[in-house]
């Protein structure tokens, strides 16, 4: 069986092992899709035979048997044939045998990883991927070291998302409340594109983020330095970045635009009408407690909706963030 | 041509036509005969005026999402919460009102005792009732648009259901009605086909239209009321704050989706059965031959009604459900396939040494064996675990699944229309028109919807409202192609209407069917049959032949009885 796996992968694989993507199938980025490309190579062509005759068939009928002067009725035939029946029935179950053992076996190597992979946490979220690395270091994308097997280990906290690589031929529905695994090993460095492919709102098709293949030494270089951006980074530099990465960006809006959350456009220094009536000054503390405790004050015109961040956000970071809104005039 | 005018009232009588005479239509006046009516044939034409205006309306939903997605970023058009709205009502509308009904309901109401060559169905009140549990079904469905249109896909999948804030509970009790529409019609389809059928009508001498209808009623009375379960369950736990899928009430959002397509992958099932027992009907008579492998096909309805309550973890393979149940149902899914590609072989081999006549209904046939196939061997890529892994929920699916229940089920009800129309309302439509129409159809279709298997297999995930500019000529076909679909439909459409007030008279038997419905008058009478006719072969369609005078097909003299098959 593993024989004839092998040789009708070689067999078709010349339709779709490729580097740069075909017409069916995108880039190559890891070492699951060579395997996955060939089981649809042999899907593709056993397809093709299938339709090809069937069509062919139904259009040489309708050409030579077409009802017209002198042919008006049909000529005599048998009206069944249980040898050629069976045939067709029996010929189809050897090929989707064949399939199914073949997309099994493939599927579980995709589901066994290495014993000694790097391990990265992923968080879904309404409407963002966060990705934490072993040294606390939280990233909007997910960045890894080429050749080295990595595996995820994926949790949502809100509802299902769908975790999709598509040069990776890799995807699983990320829960909440459940860690979903998922390993790979990336070999070609670039920047891949992913998506969440399970439906979840508003910004379903917003929650892109990507995979960075760094050249072998490059990521452990790219994770000191992202590691450390609070030190590294101006202060406002360092707030944008937790902006983006730690969900404020989902709600809150830097241009004026309306969104769950207010948005906070000129908001550092400016009177802001809270439910009740009260006006309160968005000054430090102010920020700092709308951070913390989301329901303490709640601005007029929107919902108490707001997680806290209480032991999500260090104190440094939250200075960082306050920092950025002071810019944001 | 000759209009219905101009006809005299025996030229009428004699190709069987009772225009302007007594039939159905004319038995009984005013809209009281017609909402209270028992009679299948009035409650079909009802069913058919239901479902087609909600094709219609789900329809007008696709194009606007097809519109949205000729730009990859924001639109003009409607903003993302109301794409994700308009994707769950086109969603919703054609497969709860629309293809799980439409054979059935529609074309099966007004042909089912006519095939058996009854008076009516088994249980007429239920019949009614059945229509009016759709209408309510409907009215709540349509409701739900103006108290905050539902965004959840019509798949309704928690946690995301449960804490929404748009009115999922009004939607869902509409599914849960319109449940029970389905179920009244199956256990009265289920009970008709075992008690009414006509002397000389064994269970192997049934049309296979029957074998479609029954495998389909079996389906719906075991699998809905598991769906009803679901969705009051849902309910529950929404209105009631009742943990049974929310993680964050101590639920298993899988639990749902183990429970849904319990339900609802049988209920492709539902969808696809009876119009495969169109197209066995529809192959043999213009084809003008016996069907090819009668006992085949009619096992093969069974079998994919047995196997399809097996299959529904292969909706799961990404979902986190364990290897072990990946493997069994991808296995059992594969097993599927068969019973389905032994139908198309089927259907091909009738053609051969056939007199194949390319009216309107057998273009259909052509239309729906080229669509149905990539349809179905585009699920060879789907049931395999590893390539599955890939496609999930991406266009892949969304362009499967078209070709299966659009190029599949919806070009067959086509087909179906277009055969049982002359009986239906006594009138031909026009051939040409007929045609055209459906070969934009074809066209249109194919270039909506195979653009996204390419799409799907580079990556594009469904559901989207943005999407990544490289995707953009993909998209832009498809709505060029959902565009010249709808023209074909509008054309069909304006024929069909059209051929109500200026159509030619139809003969009883317009195209030479041997199933018992061609036996009687067109339009038929209330009773349907003066004298309970005998069945023969449902498809000896070589016993009849085209008579000019008549305009239509009549017995061969001597009469070949019912010959043996």
């Amino acid at each position: 069986m593993r024989l004839g796996f092998d040789i009708l992968g070689r067999l078709f694989s010349w339709a779709t092992v490729q580097t740069e993507g075909t017409f069916w199938m995108p880039v190559q980025g890891s070492t699951g899709a060579e395997p996955v490309d060939r089981i649809f190579g042999f899907i593709f062509w056993v397809s093709v035979f299938f339709f090809v005759l069937i069509v062919a068939l139904m259009v040489a009928f309708v050409v030579r048997y077409r009802r017209r002067a002198g042919r008006e009725d049909a000529e005599d035939s048998a009206h069944h044939n249980t040898a050629l029946e069976l045939t067709w029935t029996l010929i189809p179950i050897v090929i989707v045998v064949f399939i199914f053992a073949w997309g099994f076996k493939a599927y579980l190597d995709m589901n066994t990883p290495p014993a000694n992979s790097y391990e990265v946490l992923v968080t879904g979220q309404k409407w963002k991927w966060l990705f934490t690395y072993p040294n606390g270091h939280v990233d909007e994308n997910l960045h890894v070291a080429i050749d080295t097997p990595v595996r995820l280990v994926m949790t949502s906290e809100d509802v299902i998302h769908g975790f999709y690589i598509p040069a990776f031929r890799l995807k699983r529905d990320v829960l909440p409340g459940r860690y979903v695994k998922v390993w790979f090993r990336a070999i070609k460095q670039g920047e891949y594109q992913i998506y969440c492919t399970q439906y979840c709102g508003t910004g379903h098709s917003d929650m892109w983020a990507k995979v960075v293949v760094h050249e072998p030494g490059g990521f452990e270089r790219w994770l000191d330095e992202a590691g450390n951006f609070l030190k590294t980074m101006p202060p406002a530099q360092a707030g944008e970045r937790l902006f983006r990465t730690r969900g404020c960006a989902q709600c809150h809006s830097v241009d004026g635009a309306g969104g769950t959350g207010p948005t906070f456009k000129a908001l550092f220094g400016h009177p802001v009408p809270l439910e009740g009536g009260k006006t309160v000054t968005a000054d430090e503390d102010y920020v700092r407690e709308s951070i913390m405790e989301p329901q303490a004050k709640i601005v007029a015109g929107f919902q108490p909706v707001m997680p806290t961040f209480k032991g999500r956000l260090k104190d440094q970071e939250i200075t960082a963030i306050i920092e950025y809104l002071k810019t944001l005039r | 041509m000759t209009s219905n005018e101009t006809t005299a009232a025996a030229d009428l009588a004699a190709m069987g036509n009772t225009l302007g005479g007594d039939n159905y239509l004319t038995h009984g006046r005013g809209l009281k005969s017609w909402i209270f009516t028992l009679d299948h044939k009035r409650i079909g034409v009802m069913y058919l005026v239901a479902i087609l205006s909600s094709f219609f309306l789900g329809g007008v939903f696709a194009l606007l999402v097809r519109t949205k997605l000729l730009t990859p970023g924001n639109s003009a058009i409607m903003s993302a919460d109301h794409y994700n709205q308009m994707f769950t009502l086109h969603g919703a509308v054609m497969i709860f009102l629309f293809v799980i009904p439409g054979i059935p309901a529609a074309l099966g109401n007004f042909v089912l005792p006519l095939m058996l060559g009854a008076k009516d169905v088994a249980f007429p009140r239920l019949n009614l009732a059945s229509l009016y549990m759709w209408v309510a079904g409907a009215v709540l469905a349509l409701v739900s648009i103006s108290t905050g249109a539902v965004d959840t896909g019509w798949t309704f999948y928690t946690p995301y259901s449960t804490t929404t804030n748009t009115s999922v509970i009004t939607m869902v009790a509409g599914v849960f009605i319109l449940g029970f529409s389905s179920i009244f019609t199956g256990l009265n389809f289920v009970v008709t086909i075992h008690k009414l059928r006509p002397a000389g009508m064994s269970w192997f001498r049934m049309p296979l239209f029957l074998w479609g209808i029954y495998g389909t009623a079996i389906i719906q009375i075991m699998a809905t009321p598991v769906l009803g379960i679901t969705l009051l369950l849902l309910i529950a736990e929404r209105a009631l704050g009742v943990g049974i899928f929310d993680p964050a009430l101590g639920g298993d959002p899988v639990l749902f989706q183990h429970f849904f397509w319990f339900y609802s992958h049988p209920a492709v099932y539902i969808m696809i059965l009876p119009a495969m027992g169109v197209i066995s009907e529809l192959v043999s008579v213009f084809s003008r031959k016996h069907i090819f492998g009668y006992t085949f096909i009619a096992l093969s309805s069974i079998a994919i009604a047995v196997i399809s309550f097996l299959v529904w973890g292969h909706h799961m393979f990404v979902a986190g459900q364990s290897s072990l149940a990946s493997m069994i149902f991808s296995a059992l899914t594969f097993l599927v396939a068969i019973p389905s590609a032994v139908k198309v072989f089927n259907w091909v081999a009738t053609m051969y040494k056939g007199s194949i006549w390319l009216a309107t209904p057998m273009v259909y046939v052509l239309s729906f064996l080229f669509l149905f196939g990539i349809g179905g061997l585009t699920g060879l890529f789907l049931g395999s675990l590893a390539t599955d892994v890939h496609l999930h929920d991406t266009y892949f699916v969304v362009a499967h699944f078209h070709y299966v229940m659009f190029g599949g089920t919806v070009i067959a009800f086509m087909g179906g229309l277009h055969y049982w129309w002359p009986k239906m309302f006594g009138r031909m439509y026009n051939d040409n028109w007929g045609r055209i129409a459906a070969l934009l159809v074809f066209v249109g279709f194919n270039t909506t919807f195979f653009t996204q298997f390419v799409m799907g297999s580079h990556g594009a995930p469904r559901r989207s409202y943005h999407y990544l500019p490289e995707f953009k000529v993909y998209h832009q076909l498809s709505t060029l192609g959902s565009y010249i679909l709808a023209i074909g439909f509008v054309i069909a459409a304006v024929n069909l209407l059209h051929s109500l007030y200026r159509g030619r008279p139809a003969p009883a038997n317009p195209w030479g069917g041997a199933t018992l419905e061609w036996r009687t008058t067109t339009p038929p009478a209330h009773d349907n049959f003066a004298v309970e006719p005998v069945a023969g072969d449902p498809y000896d369609v070589e016993a009849w032949r085209y008579d000019k005078a008549v305009g239509g097909f009549v017995l061969r003299e001597p009469a070949r009885g019912p010959a043996a098959g």
